[in-house]
């Protein structure tokens, strides 16, 4: 019976959700002509695909009780030294020796640039014990500072053709960037609910002490989902890049709120253990929708962050509420 | 000062009071004795009102009363200084002791100056010649105690309730406790005094009280008993619910202990070499009073001190190293912890996930979990320990005590383990589900597998245990046989240490 109940609830909670959405897309096809169109949906779509792929490595993180506050800034790190490496290369003046990267090679690198400083997040937070938000703060900054360091303060712009593809591109009637979150949240629901890793960040967020003795190596586990956090905030950077055929010293700013604001409205707790990748990706859904509505009714830039802060606030309240019935 | 009336307090399946009368007089210090269990914890927590739900009467200063809550409780002038320090480590020692009670100016500011000089009074009564500004955390823990002390004189309470003050102090502070006792005796105010070390309660009593199973036992003047018939009076003669079981070891050795001790100071737990063997099918019982260090053996051996542990673990002959919880597993050594909710199990999460996590590699199939087998095992074990739920996919946080518990060895059942540790396994649950528990030992042992059990519970030591190890202070103090053990021979060796 309990059982029953228990997943009758999960799949209310989800259920609200997309009423929510739902509601939310009724209200702005009435109000606007322009917001019910195919173009306009793809439109909705290419934007929130960023936010999705942030938000899907956050939503590892907060699943294992972590939070991760970095990634604006990785994203702009790795966006910059993809372009800076497409374009410019590396030269090692010295020994007159210059390296060239291809497209890929460049994408390759700002990955594993991504993918190292969440490994580094996740040293410095197992081995030191440094909270999460402290030590991915610090990250915030740091990799903010290499980002000016490497760019001297200056976009880097104008790459070869093809690396537009990546952001500007289109395959089989939807935007690339549409294709590649889809393809990371297929990912991570299967690392969410078909392997090992998956179970043991339930496990680990839901109580790290019987995880513990369990034998889990706690450590290993959470290292991984901090460098595969900062590897999707790379792909994110990539993207945005791509897109703008420029890598903006200041791109990504904020970025970790709007990722966050998803998981949220998605129905993850932050105190880790429950949620749901669907959920994160509904939540996306619902601050991308929200965004363009707005902007399409032409309503205030200010009065929209009101908007979009008040329906963060409303969502955990639903889910206070919900998990408070159990 | 205080009576009870037919004190009585129900947990699910459980009588922890029945039908207790006290009658703590003013200017005397009254101890009360009970092993670890008989009740003396609920009711303390009774009559400082931290349990507001009970059935029977109070009488305290002549009037009826019944607490609505701790603050209602201190309000009529009961104190309690509770085991476990409620001191805040980042205020100062003035600040602690005002917590809740600051002194305002006029002006609704807080009367610092009023404040210290009361604190400076305080500490002098209690001979401590601290800087009331020092912050708590920079006390010895005996010194905090004493702060403890000092706010319970500010309030001016008439009865003291003292829980084992004196577990984490040296003798000297010992010494300064009993003569303040002596003061608030003098004044004329009650003291009840709990403390497992008899020789203290001889030195500061007035008179006794012995608790057991939730009854008062027996009562009187502490000078007219000894010492031999307190400790028989807290046994009591076994009244055996229990059928004893007996087997035949078949005397091979699976596990040795030598000389596991715990680094000197090491997080206030001690523990000196610990040295004995488990030999297959056998069940060793590890009795010991709070603080004995039974929990810490297992979890050391366990793999969960590392960095304090010394001493060696053969198997076979052969030494094995244990450095976290996946070694000990991997040699076949797995856990049942004390708090099965802290950290036995993920009770989010469904029963069949609980029973897989530590045995996740072995439902892997080309990498992935294959959900098919999971439910399988997560079936075989539900019907194998009967463990009820309406099915695997329930979530374990809905389950009774005694299932969960059940979840807690099935997770280990498939891992195969030859030396099972438990830590107070039937700890919470009810008579029927703790002799389901009994019978799975028997079944488990019958297969060879060696088990040790901490439980604080002298009639399950006697009934389950082939030898029975008890420990007192870090040390084992007496090893006995199934057939030398009584009651009273466990009880002397674990008190005796003191």
């Amino acid at each position: 019976m309990i059982t029953k109940t228990a997943i009758y609830k999960d799949r209310f909670g989800k259920l609200q959700s997309l009423i929510a959405l739902f509601i939310l897309c009724v209200v702005f096809a009435l109000l606007s002509d322009k917001f019910f169109t195919i173009a306009n949906g793809l439109n909705v779509m290419r934007q929130i695909s960023v936010n999705i792929c942030i938000a899907v490595g956050m939503t590892l993180i907060i699943l294992t009780a972590g939070i991760d506050l970095s990634v604006g800034s990785v994203l702009a790190l790795c966006g910059a030294i993809t372009a800076g490496l497409l374009k410019n290369g590396i030269a090692i003046h010295p020994l007159n020796l210059f390296i060239g990267f291809t497209i890929l090679g460049a994408i390759l690198a700002g990955i594993i640039v991504g993918a190292s400083l969440g490994f580094f997040n996740g040293i410095i937070i197992t081995k030191f014990k440094v909270p999460p938000f402290v030590a991915t703060l610090a990250m915030l900054t740091i990799a903010r500072g290499f980002t000016m360091l490497y760019s001297n303060g200056f976009p880097i712009s104008s790459f070869p053709k093809n690396f537009a593809f990546i952001g500007a591109g289109w395959l089989l009637g939807l935007p690339v960037p549409v294709w590649i979150a889809a393809v990371i949240v297929i990912l991570a629901i299967i690392v969410t609910k078909k392997i090992r890793l998956g179970r043991y960040i339930f496990a680990i967020g839901g109580n790290e002490s019987a995880a513990r003795l369990s034998g889990i190596n706690i450590n290993r586990v959470k290292i991984i989902v901090y460098s595969i956090a900062g590897a999707l905030a790379a792909v994110g950077g990539i993207i945005v890049t791509a897109r703008l055929d420029s890598a903006q010293p200041n791109a990504g700013t904020g970025y970790e709120l709007d990722a966050i604001a998803a998981v949220v409205i998605g129905g993850t707790s932050l105190s880790g253990g429950r949620g749901s990748i669907w959920g994160t990706v509904l939540g996306a859904i619902i601050i991308g929708v929200l965004n363009n509505g707005l902007v399409l009714l032409d309503v205030s830039p200010f009065w929209q962050q009101v908007v979009k802060g008040s329906v963060i606030l409303l969502a955990v309240i639903i889910d206070k509420m919900n998990s408070k019935n159990e | 000062m205080l009576k009870t009336k037919n004190i009585t307090k129900r947990f699910p399946g459980v009588i922890a009071l029945d039908h207790v009368d006290l009658d703590i007089k003013a200017g005397e210090v009254t101890a009360i004795i009970g092993e670890n269990g008989a009740g003396k914890s609920t009711l303390m927590k009774i009559l400082s009102g931290v349990y507001t739900e009970y059935e029977g009467q109070i009488f305290f200063k002549d009037n009826p009363v019944h607490f609505s809550g701790t603050a209602d409780a201190q309000r009529a002038g009961i104190a309690i200084i509770h085991q476990e320090l409620n001191l805040v480590p980042h205020l100062s020692i003035t600040e602690n002791i005002f917590l809740g009670r600051e002194m305002i100016t006029g002006l609704g500011l807080l009367d610092k100056k009023s404040m210290r000089s009361k604190a400076v009074e305080l500490l002098q009564v209690l001979g401590l010649a601290l800087n009331p500004d020092l912050l708590l955390a920079n006390l010895k823990v005996g010194q905090q105690q004493m702060v403890e002390i000092a706010k319970a004189l500010l309030q001016d309470a008439d009865l003291i309730i003292m829980d084992e003050p004196t577990s984490a102090i040296s003798a000297a502070e010992v010494e300064l406790l009993f003569k303040v006792i002596d003061q608030l005796r003098k004044k004329n105010k009650a003291v009840i005094y709990i403390s497992h070390k008899l020789n203290e309660l001889y030195q500061i009593a007035d008179s006794y009280i012995v608790m057991r199973d939730g009854k008062t036992i027996s009562s009187g003047n502490m000078q007219d008993i000894s010492h031999d018939e307190l400790i028989s009076k807290m046994a009591g003669r076994a009244t055996n619910q229990l059928k004893k079981i007996t087997r035949i070891n078949s005397g091979k050795e699976l596990i040795r202990f030598e000389n596991i001790s715990l680094r000197q100071k090491y997080k206030g737990r001690e523990l000196h070499n610990i040295s004995f063997s488990v030999h297959e099918a056998e069940t060793i019982g590890i009795f010991g009073l709070m603080g004995a260090g039974r929990t810490e053996f297992l979890e050391a051996i366990f793999g969960l001190h590392t960095e304090a542990i010394s001493g060696n673990i053969l198997m076979n002959g052969n030494k094995i190293s244990i450095s976290k919880p996946i070694d000990a597993i991997n040699a076949g050594i797995v856990l049942l912890p004390e708090d099965r909710k802290k950290d036995g199990l993920v009770l989010g999460l469904e029963v069949k996930k609980n029973i897989s996590l530590p045995a996740l590699e072995q439902i892997e199939s080309s990498g992935f979990l294959d959900a098919a087998k999971e439910t399988a095992i997560a079936k075989k074990y539900i019907q194998q320990l009967g463990i009820k739920t309406s099915s695997e996919n329930q979530i374990t946080k809905n389950l009774s005590g005694g299932n969960q518990q059940k979840i807690v060895l099935a997770k280990w059942l498939e891992k195969n383990p030859k030396i099972l540790l438990l830590d107070e396994p039937t700890r919470g649950i009810d008579v029927n589900a703790k002799n389901e528990m009994y019978q799975l030992m028997q079944q488990l042992t019958d297969k060879g597998i060696g088990i040790v059990m901490v439980s604080s519970e002298l009639v399950e030591i006697l009934a389950v245990s082939d030898r029975i190890i008890i420990m007192a202070e870090g040390r084992i103090t007496a090893i006995l046989s199934s057939a030398e053990a009584t009651e009273d021979n466990i009880l002397k060796a674990a008190i005796s240490a003191n």
